[in-house]
C-alpha cells in the first residue's frame, strides 16, 4: 500500500499527512482491486459467451436477489468505513490545538504575506517552527485565493472580508512550497510561497533576528532580497522585459506618462507612493492590477527598495 | 367532430383530448421551472435577512403597504376574472370569454401603474440598486443590499406580468377572429395557469418585503 | 405466428406490418433544401442539426484542449502568455459542459429516437422543439462573442469575487450560458410530457427501454436544477452592472453565497451530463449481449433516485471553501450514498453479460471502454468525496483527471457508442468497423495516457488551472500531451470514416443490423416521415429475444391508439389509453 501511494504522493511531513495518506491508500488499493476483479470478470464472460450463432439461446433470468443484496450490501459497508475515516481526520485537519502558535496570512494577487506575533513580517516565506503546531489565521484583500501545502495535506480558501483558518505540525526542518489552489487571475500560477521550518531554537532566533533589514546589510542588497521575496519580480523585470509591470531596469530618474495623460519623474516619493497607493498614477499600457503594500512592507523596507531601484541603470 | 375539419388537432396526436392533456402538463412543467427560478431569490432574502433581520424591518418601512395590499388584492381579483374567462369558453360565449380576459388585462395594467408609482417615488428619494443608491434615511451600512433584492424580486415578477399581459392580448385578438371555443380553448387554459402563478408567487412576495415592520 | 393476433390486456386486434429495409422516401428526402432543414418541425431532423452543431462545437473545444496541452509542455511558456492560456482553459471547458455534454445524448439521439421509440410520430412539442434549437444556437452566439469582446478567464465556473470585478465580457458568457439554460429546460419539458401522454398502446412503463427512463430521469434534473443556474448568472450580471452587492464583499455581499448557488445547479448538471450514458450504455449491452438487462428496476429506479438525490450533495465542491464542518460532514455522507446506486449499475451490466450471447462489434467496444473508464471515474469521485483526503486533492489536478473519466470517459464515450449504435438507423449507412474499432482504440489509449497521467500529477501537489509549473512535474505533463495527440488522431479517422459512409460510395445499412427488439429497429432505415405507417402496439419487452423479430411488428391500422372512426362523436370524449 504504501509503495503505491509514493507513486502518488509527495513527502508525508506533517504529523495528519501519514494519517491523510494511509486512507488514500486504502481507497486506492481497494479501487484497484475491485476494478481488477470486474475486469476479469468481463473478460471471461466476453470468452466464455461470444457469440456462436445468430441462434444461440441466452438466459432469461434478469434477477437474482441474493446477488444483488450481496453486492449492495458491501459497498455500504465499505463507503461507511470510508466515510468514518475521512469524517475523522476531517475534524482532525479542523481543530487546532489550544496551543498552537499564530501566525497571520494575507493573500492577495499575486503574493503571500506572512506576520508573526512579534510583529515581523516575512513576505511569501513562511517560517515555522518543528514539532509545533502551527495555525494560521488567513484573509484575502481582493478576491477568492486558497493556501496549499502539499507536503502536510492541508488547503483552505482564503475569501476577503472574512477570517479563516488552517493548521499544520511540521514533523522536522526543511523546505516545503505553499500554492495558491483558486484561480485568481493572470498570475494564479506564481503565487507560490516557501514554508521554512527550523528546528525549535533556531526558530526563536529567527524571530528575532529577522525583524526587518540585518542592521550591517546595505539598503539597496535588502532591496533586492525583498524584490525577489515580496512578489515585486512577479510583475516588474530588471532586464527591460515589459511584463504586467513596467521594467526597474533605468526607471529611476526616467519619466513616467500615466494613463490620463499626465506624467512624472521617478523619484523616491514616486517609487513611495506606488508601493502604498498603486493605482493613484498608472503608467500608460498597462493595467491597474498592483495591490497594495500598505502594512506589508514597512518605511525601512520601503527606502530598501528606493535604493535598490536607484542601481538598475 | 370529424377528424379532417379539426384543424386545432396537431398531426402528431391522436385525439383533441390528448393534445389538451399533454399541452396542460407541459404548462405545469414549465411553471415548476417558474417557481425554482423564483426560488432562488427567496433563497437570497432568507439568507440576507437571517444576517441582517434589524435591516430587512427597517427597510420594509420604506415600501408603501397600502399600496403593496391594492396591488394584491387588484391581482387576486385578476386571477378571478381568468378564470372566469376559461370558464366562459368552456361554455361556448365568446364574448363573455373577451370581457373577462380584457379585465384581467386592465388588472395586470392598473398593478403595472401601482408598481410604476411605487418605483418613481424610491427613484426620488434615491433608493436605486446597488450602486446607484443615495438615500440617508436608513440607518444601516447594509441598506441597499435589502433593496436591491427588492428590486431583483419585484423587477422579475413586474417582467412576468408584462408578459402575461401580452399573451392576454394575444389571446384576445385570436378569440375576436373565433379561434376559440368549447372544444378548443387550450391556449386560455395553459395562460390562465401561467397568470396564476404569476398571482402566487406575488402573494409570497407581498408579505416577505412589505409587511415585516 | 400468424400476420393477425389479438394483444393481451387492451383487447385490440393486431395486424403485422413488416416494410422493406429502406422506403422510398424517407424523412430526410420528404423535405428537400436548406430552408425545409432550418424551419423543420421534425424531430429526427431537429436531432441531427443539433448533432452536427456538437460536433463542431466538440471540435472547437478539442482544438482548445490540444492547445492547451501543448502550452504545457514546458513549465514556463511555451507559446501562449498567462492570460492567454486562462482564456483557453475556461472557454474549454465552458463549450464542453454547456455546448456539447449538457445537450450531447438528450439533444441529438433523444430527439432523433425518443418518439420512435414510443411509436408515437414526434415529441409533444414540436414547434417547442425547434424554438429550443434556436435557443442553444442563440446561446452558444453570446457565449462566444466574449471572445471576441474580451475573452473571460474566470474558469467555468465564474466564482466571485473575480468575475464580478474583471473587466473581462463575463456578461456576454454568463448571458449565452442563461440563454442555453433555456435550451435545456424545453427539451426536458418536451421528453416528459412525450413519455407521459405520447405512448402507444401496450407501452407501459415497465416495457420502456432504459434508454428512455434514463432521458426521463435527465429532463427531470434539466427542469429542476436549470433554474437555479438561471437566476445566478441573473444575479451575477446584475452584480456586475447594477452592483446589487450580493456576491461580493467590497459590496456588500458573500463569495461562497455565490458557490452554494452555482453548486446547487452545477451538481446536478453532472447527472445530466451522465445519466444519458447510462442508457446509451443499457440499449448496448442488452443488444450485444442478447440478454434482458439485469436488474431492469433497479436501472431505471435508481436513476430516478439519482436525479432526485443529486440535488443534496452540492457542497462537496466546497469543503475547503470556509463552509461550517457540519455542512461538509452532511454533504460527504449524502454523496457516498448517492455513489452506490451508480456502483450497482456496472455489476448489473456485467451481470447482463452472462449467459448472453455476445458480440463484439463497435458500439460494444465503446461500452466495454465506458465500463472501464467509468469505474475509475467514479472509484476517484469516492476518493475526492472522503473529506479528509479531499482536503488534499481539491482543486488540483486529481480533480480535473477524476471529472475526465467521468464526463469524458464516461458520458462522452457512451455518447460515440450511441452514434455507432444508432447511425445506421439515422443515415441508413453503415461506417468502416474497422476504422471505427482502430479509431476507439486510439482514444481509449490517448485518454488514459493523458487522464491517468493527471492522477499522479494532482496527488502529487500539482494545483489545477496552472499556466507556469514546477518543474518537476515537467515529464508527466509532456506524456499527457502526447496522450492528447493520439486522441486527436483517433477522433480524426473517426471524422473520416462517418463523413465517408455518408458518400456517394457509402454501404448501405439494413433496417436492423444489431437485431434490436426496440421500436426504432421496426422502423425502416432512414426512417418515413411520420416514423411509422401504423400505430405500433407493444407486446413484449425490449429486450426479449427470444421472440422473433416478427411479433415486435405488430399494430394497427392508421395513426389512431384507441382504434377506431375519427369520424365518431363520441370519440373525443372517451379517456386516452395512455394516462
Amino acid at each position: 500500500m504504501d509503495k503505491l501511494g509514493s507513486i502518488f504522493l509527495p513527502p508525508a511531513k506533517s504529523t495528519i499527512a501519514g494519517e491523510v495518506d494511509a486512507l488514500f491508500n486504502f481507497i486506492t488499493g481497494t479501487s484497484l482491486l475491485i476494478l481488477v476483479a470486474i475486469m476479469a470478470v468481463v473478460i471471461f464472460l466476453l470468452i466464455k459467451y461470444r457469440r456462436k450463432s445468430d441462434d444461440d439461446v441466452t438466459s432469461l433470468n434478469d434477477h437474482n436477489t441474493a446477488l444483488e443484496i450481496v453486492w449492495s450490501i458491501i459497498p455500504v459497508f465499505l463507503v461507511i468505513y470510508v466515510f468514518y475515516r475521512g469524517f475523522t481526520d476531517y475534524i482532525k485537519i479542523g481543530t487546532a490545538p489550544d496551543d498552537a502558535y499564530e501566525i497571520q496570512v494575507i493573500g492577495q494577487k499575486w503574493n503571500w504575506t506572512f506576520k508573526y506575533a512579534n510583529g515581523n513580517t516575512s513576505p511569501n516565506e513562511l517560517h515555522v517552527p518543528a514539532g509545533r503546531p502551527v495555525k494560521l489565521v488567513m484573509q484575502s484583500r481582493d478576491v477568492l485565493h486558497s493556501f496549499y501545502i502539499p507536503d502536510y495535506r492541508v488547503k483552505h480558501d482564503v475569501i476577503p472580508g472574512r477570517y479563516t483558518t488552517l493548521w499544520f505540525e511540521a514533523l522536522e526542518p526543511g523546505e516545503s512550497t505553499v500554492f495558491c489552489t483558486e484561480y485568481c487571475g493572470t498570475s494564479h500560477s506564481d503565487m507560490m510561497a516557501k514554508v521554512i521550518v527550523h528546528s525549535g531554537e533556531d526558530f526563536d532566533k529567527w524571530l528575532k533576528e529577522s525583524g526587518g533589514r540585518p542592521s550591517d546589510m546595505p539598503l539597496a542588497e535588502y532591496g533586492k532580497q525583498l524584490y525577489s521575496k515580496s512578489g515585486c519580480q512577479t510583475c516588474h523585470s530588471i532586464d527591460g522585459s515589459k511584463l504586467v509591470g513596467p521594467s526597474y531596469k533605468g526607471a529611476f530618474g526616467s519619466t513616467h506618462t500615466f494613463a490620463d495623460g499626465t506624467s512624472a519623474v521617478v523619484d523616491e516619493n514616486y517609487i513611495k507612493n506606488s508601493i502604498l497607493n498603486p493605482n493613484a498614477q498608472v503608467v500608460a499600457g498597462y493595467a491597474p492590477v498592483m495591490p497594495t503594500y500598505q502594512g506589508i512592507l514597512s518605511n525601512d523596507d520601503i527606502d530598501a527598495i528606493i535604493e535598490f531601484i536607484k542601481e538598475l541603470k | 367532430m370529424a377528424h379532417s375539419s379539426n384543424s386545432n388537432l396537431a398531426h402528431h396526436f391522436v385525439d383533441s383530448e390528448q393534445q389538451f392533456d399533454a399541452s396542460k402538463m407541459g404548462m405545469w412543467i414549465f411553471l415548476v421551472t417558474e417557481i425554482l427560478f423564483f426560488g432562488g431569490l427567496f433563497a437570497a432574502y432568507i439568507i440576507y435577512r437571517a444576517w441582517y433581520p434589524e435591516l430587512y424591518i427597517m427597510a420594509s418601512s420604506q415600501l408603501n403597504t397600502t399600496m403593496g395590499a391594492i396591488n394584491t388584492g387588484v391581482l387576486i381579483l385578476s386571477s378571478l376574472t381568468m378564470a372566469l374567462s376559461i370558464w366562459s369558453a368552456q361554455n361556448n360565449d365568446r364574448k363573455k370569454t373577451t370581457i373577462f380576459l380584457a379585465v384581467t388585462i386592465i388588472c395586470a395594467i392598473i398593478f403595472m401603474i401601482i408598481k410604476y408609482f411605487e418605483y418613481t417615488h424610491k427613484f426620488h428619494l434615491g433608493i436605486f440598486p446597488g450602486a446607484y443608491y443615495t438615500f440617508t434615511g436608513i440607518d444601516h451600512v447594509k441598506a441597499p443590499q435589502f433593496f436591491s433584492i427588492y428590486y431583483m424580486m419585484t423587477g422579475l415578477h413586474g417582467i412576468h406580468v408584462i408578459i402575461g399581459v401580452g399573451l392576454m392580448i394575444w389571446l384576445v385578438i385570436k378569440n375576436q377572429k373565433q379561434a376559440f371555443s368549447s372544444s378548443y380553448y387550450t391556449p386560455i387554459e395553459i395562460v390562465g395557469l401561467y397568470w396564476h402563478v404569476v398571482d402566487i408567487i406575488w402573494i409570497f412576495l407581498f408579505p416577505l418585503l412589505y409587511l415585516i415592520d | 405466428m400468424d400476420n393477425t393476433t389479438t394483444s393481451p390486456n387492451i383487447g385490440l386486434k393486431l395486424k403485422r406490418f413488416t416494410s422493406p429495409d429502406h422506403p422510398e422516401v424517407n424523412f430526410a428526402q420528404a423535405e428537400k433544401g436548406i430552408k425545409a432543414w432550418l424551419t423543420t418541425i421534425d424531430h429526427k431532423k431537429i436531432g441531427l442539426m443539433y448533432l452536427g452543431s456538437i460536433a463542431f462545437f466538440f471540435f472547437i473545444g478539442g482544438l482548445l484542449a490540444l492547445l492547451l496541452r501543448w502550452e504545457l509542455w514546458t513549465p514556463a511558456k511555451t507559446f501562449l502568455d498567462a492570460d492567454a492560456y486562462n482564456q483557453v482553459f475556461t472557454l474549454h471547458g465552458a463549450i464542453m459542459i454547456f455546448l456539447v455534454l449538457v445537450p450531447s445524448v438528450p439533444a441529438a439521439l433523444g430527439n432523433f429516437f425518443l418518439p420512435i421509440m414510443v411509436g408515437a410520430k414526434d415529441v409533444a412539442f414540436p414547434r417547442l422543439n425547434l424554438l429550443s434549437f434556436y435557443i442553444y444556437l442563440t446561446g452558444a452566439f453570446f457565449s462566444l462573442y466574449s471572445i471576441v469582446t474580451g475573452a473571460i478567464d474566470t474558469g467555468w465556473t465564474f466564482y466571485t469575487p473575480y468575475s464580478a470585478q474583471t473587466s473581462a465580457s463575463v456578461v456576454s458568457m454568463t448571458f449565452g450560458v442563461f440563454v442555453l439554460g433555456f435550451s435545456s429546460i424545453l427539451t426536458g419539458l418536451n421528453f416528459i410530457v412525450t413519455i407521459h401522454k405520447l405512448r402507444v398502446p401496450g407501452l407501459t412503463w415497465g416495457k420502456l427501454p432504459l434508454f428512455l427512463w434514463s432521458i426521463y430521469a435527465t429532463s427531470v434534473i434539466q427542469i429542476l436544477a436549470t433554474p437555479v443556474l438561471a437566476i445566478t448568472l441573473l444575479l451575477l450580471i446584475m452584480e456586475r452592472t447594477l452592483k446589487i452587492g450580493i456576491f461580493d464583499p467590497t459590496l456588500g455581499g458573500d463569495p461562497v453565497l455565490y458557490q452554494h448557488f452555482f453548486w446547487f445547479y452545477s451538481h446536478p448538471a453532472v447527472y445530466i451530463m451522465i445519466l444519458p450514458g447510462f442508457g446509451v450504455i443499457s440499449e448496448i449491452i442488452g443488444i450485444f449481449s442478447k440478454r434482458r438487462v439485469f436488474g431492469y428496476w433497479f436501472i431505471a429506479l435508481s436513476s430516478m433516485a439519482i436525479a432526485l438525490m443529486g440535488f443534496l450533495v452540492w457542497g462537496h465542491h466546497m469543503f475547503v471553501s470556509g463552509q461550517s464542518t457540519l455542512s461538509s460532514v452532511v454533504f460527504s455522507l449524502i454523496t457516498f450514498f448517492v455513489g452506490i446506486p451508480t456502483g450497482i449499475k456496472i455489476f448489473n451490466w456485467v451481470a447482463t453479460m452472462y449467459k448472453g450471447s455476445i458480440s463484439l462489434r463497435t458500439p460494444m467496444w465503446y461500452a466495454l471502454m465506458f465500463l472501464f473508464l467509468f469505474t475509475i471515474g467514479g472509484f476517484t469521485g469516492v476518493t475526492l468525496g472522503t473529506l479528509s483526503v479531499d482536503v488534499h486533492l481539491h482543486d488540483t489536478y486529481y480533480v480535473v483527471a477524476h471529472f475526465h473519466y467521468v464526463m469524458m470517459g464516461g458520458m462522452l464515450v457512451a455518447f460515440l457508442g450511441g452514434i455507432h449504435l444508432w447511425w445506421p438507423k439515422m443515415t441508413g449507412r453503415m461506417y468502416n468497423e474497422k476504422l471505427a474499432n482502430l479509431s476507439a482504440l486510439l482514444i481509449f489509449i490517448g485518454f488514459n495516457m493523458t487522464f491517468f497521467t493527471q492522477f499522479i500529477l494532482g496527488a502529487k501537489g500539482m494545483p489545477r488551472r496552472y499556466y507556469h509549473y514546477i518543474d518537476q512535474f515537467q515529464s508527466l505533463h509532456q506524456f499527457s500531451t502526447v496522450g492528447s495527440w493520439v486522441i486527436g488522431l483517433g477522433f480524426s479517422i473517426m471524422l473520416f470514416y462517418l463523413l465517408k459512409s455518408l458518400g456517394k460510395k457509402g454501404v448501405i445499412a439494413p433496417k436492423n443490423p444489431w437485431g434490436g427488439r426496440s421500436l426504432e429497429w421496426m422502423t425502416q432505415t432512414p426512417p418515413v416521415m411520420e416514423n411509422f405507417d401504423y400505430t405500433p402496439v407493444v407486446i413484449h419487452g425490449p429486450y426479449d429475444f427470444h421472440k422473433p423479430i416478427a411479433e415486435f411488428e405488430y399494430g394497427i391500422e392508421g395513426s389512431d391508439s384507441h382504434g377506431h372512426d375519427h369520424n365518431s362523436e363520441q370519440h373525443d370524449n372517451k379517456h386516452s389509453v395512455n394516462a
